[in-house]
């Protein structure tokens, strides 16, 4: 069946295995970790090694990824302090105006854990939450979050205990490659809090009125849709949400 | 741990994605590294006359801009520069020229301090071209399509004569326009070279060719490349192919002998990696009226880009799907004046299949036959490609519980029949096939002596959860918790595996895991004492970190204690799977029926996808939550690739326009409401003993086809050409 | 996206006054177009005056018993005020249709109004483009015109203005107060807010150069019970209107006493049709009423090569939402 297809799948791996198999026994692990300590990566072999550690030591890479140190290599005469507080923690950081919350999370705070999928409003894997509203990190200069409350991905745990939609994420297999994961569960969370406040959406039956504060599958759909997931996990994202919703596993098909 | 396989297993790599720790390509926090930023062409074809970089070098905290006129020309040791994802034709290579041979090409690469200041600087570079006029109207190319292989296509029977004296005949033509791949992360490298040797982090599909591909450009031997890539953002086929920003990444750093970054942006994705061709295709079916098909000519029409053949044969599915004596397949290419196109999930595959199973759905009507009906009338008891036997194949239960589930037995067949308020409500169905591919590949297993395992391959995990069912594989064959076993992948530092598509990382790595698992178990054995040591392997028993007697289980041993006993570290053992030569006296192939139903606002022509059962065979199934989310996924992708995915091109420019995510419209949240999916599982040891075969790209394969035939029962009218918007149903 | 300065004003004089300081700066709302019209090199602002924390962000009654929505409240926030939901749900509805729960968040009511056509050539800096770059031509006459306008657009310009929440403020008769350099405030109707392209299509609005918006203000009325906002889109959320139509009105048993009646998606500005309004107003609800308001309301339109659907689903979106909104609407 579809023979002729792919020319990759017929692609003999026999060669180059047989060359990297020879070297890689010459090669003694121990001396192989120690050439990834080089220095020009730095901590950076740290996190190398803690995305490889991370499966079972979660610990140390998230202890790495918040302890990185703030980069300061703006140099222009534009270039202003903004402080705000992350994840709780104040930070102060010298950036130029034309630099976006997401890029100074990501490049400056090396807080890559709020994604950036298209860097202009229309996928919201940037979405973080400033001050209890949801946003695109995106589209928000750093310098408009000035003395403003923003909270990441990377704040949502509590130490070792997962936020309980992060966990309903895992349960549930609301994600498959994970990039746009982060975002969703921003988002998610930041969906509960407006359901209790009452707020309605554009498929809310009832404007004047508030509505149940219990999202129906329609409402979770449409309170989400500003979350796109390439890889179609909506169902599942859903479950998750209704999930934590209704404070209890609903029964799996 | 016996058990493992085939158990719902939460992901193991799911809390590093939770919480933000999972690392992708552009985030390892590599010390002080440089920006880089891409200027692409605003024509589609002609020369660059000028490139005036002055004040775009003046720009705050620049380094330095690569044009063709100063980036040194490179070694391509090889013609095709090492991509075994490569095709006929030469590949394109970024600043070596002044041609230009597509829109939004890479013309320039600015080098700063920050992201921000190489934005700043490529937007003042400023370029002057020869241009000429492109050709990217599929339309207006048609008429010179050409074989797209010298080989003639083999003809099964006599085609022509058989749909020429058939009582029941149709002759049908579809089109689907050129189609993204839209991953969620942007493509994106960091390379580093520190003496010589060259370090990237990359997203890729497959490590080992973006490995190759370095050594080939830079001319340097293989071994002073490393790729690391432990997570990719969703690719579909988008990272198959090295592509042209790892070979600037590394060049950049290079000449800067600094570590340098660079990331497409969103509309640098439209031509930096690839896209499902333009393809048009004509169907001719003819049966006779008891409903039996006596001809099926299937003919596809595809582009290209002008400087490579790209091909995934979309006709090729209507060969073995059906019983039909007398089977034609052919297939041109057009070349325009595009990138070149790649694989994007179910290639070929799903293009092909709209078009045999709309065609299917009409001559059913036709016939006044039920579509499901005709489908089983023709159903291919054994492959009539090449007459072998499936490996196994349960469409028919796939099609019987589908349909049960679904109800489509009170079925009106009269289009225009169901209605709900302002929404007529169709049902329509497809069937779905996709190869069980296995290739070779390599593992390393450690056995360590605090009874943990280490593994490790060059392999990817774009999302089907890799890190998980190869863990479990492990696991399962090393008598191991699955807590116990670390699988670490994408470096290519780890033994060769092969690439990350065509469905069939876990039957491929899979098979190297196990085998070599068992090997490193015989090491333990023979490292055992008696009554272990000298046992055949049939009676003992590996499970939970022991070797125990299956005649009397008190008789044990721990793995950690034969180890201390020898005083070793660790037992290590590299190793391969192999596909078994068996399979070449079966024909081997996934397969699954799709149930659609369709709501439609007459009015307005939009299209909600109500109800979607899918049951899919595809052997047997290793973890059951990943494989649901894949085909859920997969049927998310049929919807999108149905109702709303194209790109559009403005062809005086051959320029891609709406290349954003807010003018390419992928599925959201709201599009997707109730999706059942299942497995008829096989007990297929033929394909592999593990029986694994793939299903990443099958659970959309009918989808497109099983919406379209359910818009017009909802409507009475067919759309032949995807995707199904407003505009054309109104 | 070019280098600028950025200030934050600390009242609206500041704001005006920092505007006028520098040569080609910008008011600086919520971003959600503005950020990304800079990082496509299409506004390239030598300064930005961040105005979002201005103390505009009032929603509150006014003396005549409308509402006054402040420039710089969210739109989310807007939504979701009860004085809203209970007096003007259109326009509840209408925000709630546009964009995402996250841009919702951050846009601004005034910055809603400001936002810039997503025509795919005004777009794309490689293209031409009237309204970018004045007299330098519209590729999108003759190009990829699926998206738009059908109504009063000439050659200059055929771009549509993408807002949904406009459309329901033009049905309501909102008027915005605006405040200029020197301290100087005055309103404009909703009407004459956007303009059509004319021989300018650069300009989107009536605003003059430094002008501020300070609030939108809604005049009392009584369509609560019987209005609807109905967008047509190529996917169900988070997508511009293919069409879009605001209704409100004012029943009277089952008699229209008044009607109004605005189209989203298919002209430079939010378009009345005063005509079908006036043609509904002391007639009976019913479907042939209905039809033959939709038909007066489309009667000026013009197709291009290739959105000539947009005529069929206007009138057919006229007719669906003249009888959601007379039979209770939403609210």
């Amino acid at each position: 069946m579809c023979e002729n297809f792919p020319t990759y799948i017929t692609e003999e791996v026999e060669e180059p295995l047989t060359e990297d198999e020879a070297a890689l026994l010459s090669e003694d692990d121990l001396s192989k970790l120690g050439r990834s300590r080089r220095e020009f990566l730095g901590k950076a072999t740290l996190a190398a090694v803690a995305a490889q550690l991370l499966l079972h030591d979660q610990a140390f890479a998230l202890k790495f990824m918040s302890d990185a140190p703030v980069t300061n290599t703006t140099v222009s005469e534009l270039a202003m302090n903004v402080k705000m507080i992350v994840n709780g923690v104040e930070k102060s950081i010298l950036i130029e105006p034309n630099v976006t919350l997401l890029d100074a999370l990501r490049e400056r705070l090396q807080m890559f854990g709020t994604k950036k999928g298209c860097d202009h409003g229309q996928c919201g894997a940037c979405t973080v939450i400033v001050d209890g509203k949801r946003v695109l990190s995106c589209l928000t200069l750093a310098a408009q979050t000035e003395g403003q409350s923003v909270t990441t991905i990377e704040g949502l745990a509590k130490g070792d205990e997962l936020h309980p939609l992060q966990e309903a994420f895992i349960t549930h297999d609301g994600f498959q490659c994970g990039y746009c994961t982060p975002g969703q569960i921003c988002s998610a969370v930041a969906l509960l809090d407006e359901a209790k406040r009452g707020e309605i959406s554009f498929v809310s039956t009832n404007i004047s009125k508030k509505p149940s504060t219990k999202l129906t599958d329609d409402e979770i759909r449409e309170r989400m849709s500003g979350n796109i997931c390439r890889c179609g996990a909506y169902p599942h994202i859903v479950e998750a949400i209704k999930e934590v919703q209704n404070g209890k596993a609903e029964v799996k098909k | 741990m016996a058990g493992l396989l085939g158990k719902p297993t939460k992901r193991i790599d799911g809390r590093a994605k939770v919480t933000g720790a999972a690392t992708y390509a552009a985030e390892f926090p590599v010390k002080n590294v440089a920006h880089g930023y891409l200027v692409t062409s605003t024509i589609a074809k002609g020369k660059i006359t000028s490139i005036d970089t002055k004040s775009a070098e003046k720009a705050n905290g620049v380094l330095r801009i690569f044009t063709h006129e100063n980036a040194p020309k490179l070694a391509f040791t090889d013609p095709k520069d090492k991509d075994n994802i490569g095709m006929d034709g030469k590949p394109f290579r970024p600043l070596q020229s002044s041609e230009i041979v597509f829109n939004l090409q890479p013309i320039a690469l600015v080098v700063a301090e920050t992201f921000e200041q190489a934005r700043n600087a490529a937007s003042l570079v400023k370029v002057s071209y020869q241009a000429e006029t492109p050709l990217t109207d599929f339309d207006k190319a048609i008429t010179e399509a050409v074989p797209a292989s010298e080989k003639p296509e083999k003809v099964r029977g006599n085609p022509a004569e058989a749909f020429q004296n058939a009582p029941v005949k149709i002759e049908v033509e579809y089109e689907i326009p050129i189609e993204h791949h839209n991953p969620l992360e942007m493509h994106g490298a960091i390379a580093v070279w520190e003496n010589g040797e060259l370090t990237l982090f990359d997203k890729t599909q497959w490590v080992n060719n973006v490995k190759g591909h370095l050594a080939s450009v830079f001319g340097i031997d293989e071994k002073k490349v490393k790729v690391i890539s432990p997570f990719v953002g969703g690719a579909f086929g988008a990272a198959l192919r090295p592509n042209y920003y790892p070979m600037l990444t590394a060049l950049a750093a290079r000449e800067l002998n600094r570590p340098v970054k660079l990331s497409y942006t969103r509309r640098q994705m439209f031509t930096g990696h690839g896209y499902r061709p333009h393809t048009w295709l004509k169907v001719k079916l003819s049966a006779e009226k008891n409903g039996k098909l006596t001809a099926i000519i299937h003919e596809a029409i595809a582009n290209t880009s002008t400087y490579e053949n790209y091909t995934e044969d979309p006709a090729s599915v209507s060969k073995s799907l059906y019983a039909c004596p007398n089977v034609e397949t052919i297939y041109k290419l057009v070349k325009l004046d595009l990138p070149t196109p790649l694989y994007m999930r179910a290639p070929g595959a799903v293009t092909g299949m709209f078009a045999l199973e709309c065609a299917l759905d009409e001559l059913a009507y036709e016939l006044k036959i039920d579509p499901l009906e005709l489908r089983l009338i023709n159903y291919a008891e054994k492959d009539p490609d090449n007459g072998k036997p499936f490996s196994s194949k349960e469409l028919r239960e796939c099609y019987k519980q589908a349909a049960a589930q679904f109800g489509w037995a009170q079925r009106n067949p009269n289009p225009r029949s169901m209605r709900d308020g302002n929404y007529l409500v169709g049902w329509g169905m497809a069937s779905g096939t996709w190869g069980a591919y296995q290739a070779p590949s390599s593992a390393k297993v450690v056995l360590n002596a605090d009874g943990t395992a280490l593994i490790q391959a060059a392999a990817s995990d774009m999302g089907p959860g890799t890190y998980t069912t190869i863990a479990m594989i492990a696991a399962d064959t090393l008598g191991l918790p699955i807590e116990k076993v670390k699988f670490e992948l994408g470096n290519s530092d780890f033994p060769p595996a092969p690439v990350h598509g065509g469905s069939m990382t876990t039957a491929s790595v899979g098979m190297a895991v196990r085998n070599t698992s068992q090997t490193v178990l015989k090491k333990l054995v023979a490292l055992a004492d008696t009554p272990f040591k000298n046992a055949d392997e049939k009676d003992l028993v590996f499970e939970n970190g022991k070797i125990s007697l299956k005649s009397d289980p008190s008789q044990n041993i721990a793995f950690t204690e034969i180890l201390r006993r020898n005083n070793l570290q660790n037992i290590e053992e590299t190793g391969k799977g192999a596909p078994d030569k068996i399979r070449d006296d079966y024909s081997i192939a996934s397969h699954g029926a799709q149930f659609v139903e369709v709501k439609v606002d007459e009015d307005f022509g939009t299209v909600k996808v109500s109800r979607v059962v899918e049951m899919t065979a595809s052997g047997r199934i290793m973890n059951p939550l990943a494989a649901h989310s894949q085909e859920i996924g997969g049927v998310v992708w049929g919807i999108g690739m149905a109702l709303m995915e194209e790109t559009l091109i403005d062809h005086r420019y051959g320029r891609m326009m709406n290349n954003n995510l807010a003018g390419y419209h992928v599925p959201v949240n709201a599009d997707i409401h109730e999706i059942h999916t299942g497995f008829v599982e096989e007990n297929d040891t033929i394909v592999n003993p593990l029986g694994v075969k793939g299903m990443g790209e099958l659970g959309m394969v009918g989808i497109p086809a099983a919406i379209a035939n359910a818009v017009f029962h909802a409507t009475g009218k067919r759309i032949r050409k995807l995707p199904i918007t407003p505009d054309k149903l109104i | 996206m070019n280098e600028f300065k950025y200030f934050r004003a600390t009242d609206e004089a500041d704001a005006v006054s920092q505007l006028a300081k520098v040569d080609q700066s910008k008011f600086l709302g919520g971003g959600t177009n503005l950020i990304d019209l800079i990082k496509e090199n299409i506004e390239k602002p030598v300064a930005l005056v961040d105005i979002s924390r201005l103390a505009l962000k009032e929603i509150k009654k006014t003396a005549d018993g409308g509402v006054s929505v402040g420039a710089t409240a969210k739109n989310s926030e807007t939504a979701n005020h009860q004085l809203i939901r209970e007096n003007y749900p259109l326009l509840s509805q209408a925000i709630l249709a546009g964009a995402s729960a996250q841009i919702r968040n951050m846009a601004t009511n005034g910055g809603n109004l400001l936002q810039r056509t997503r025509c795919l050539y005004f777009y794309d800096p490689a293209m031409r483009c009237n309204k970018r770059v004045p007299g330098s031509g519209c590729d999108a006459l003759e190009g990829l015109n699926n998206y738009s306008a059908i109504l009063g657009w000439n050659a200059q310009c055929i771009a549509t203005h993408p807002s949904d929440m406009c459309v329901a403020l033009a049905a309501l008769d909102a008027v915005v107060t605006v405040k200029g350099a020197g301290g100087k405030t005055r309103s404009i109707p909703f009407a004459d807010f956007h303009r059509l392209p004319g021989n300018t299509p650069e300009k989107d609005n009536n605003l003059n150069d430094g002008e501020l918006v300070t609030a939108i203000e809604i005049p009392k009325s009584n369509f609560a019970k019987n209005s609807y906002y109905l967008k047509v889109r190529d996917r169900t959320s988070y997508a511009f209107a293919l069409v879009s139509v605001a209704i409100a009105l004012e029943m009277n048993g089952k008699k229209i006493k008044n009607a109004r009646i605005a189209l989203g998606g298919v002209a430079h500005k939010p378009w009345r049709a005063l005509e079908a309004e006036r043609m509904l107003t002391n007639n009976d609800a019913n479907d042939a009423n209905f039809k033959k308001a939709a038909d007066a309301a489309l009667k000026d339109a013009k197709a291009l090569s290739n959105n000539g659907y947009k005529i069929t689903l206007a009138k057919r979106a006229i007719v669906r939402a003249l009888k959601k909104a007379s039979e209770g609407g939403i609210a």
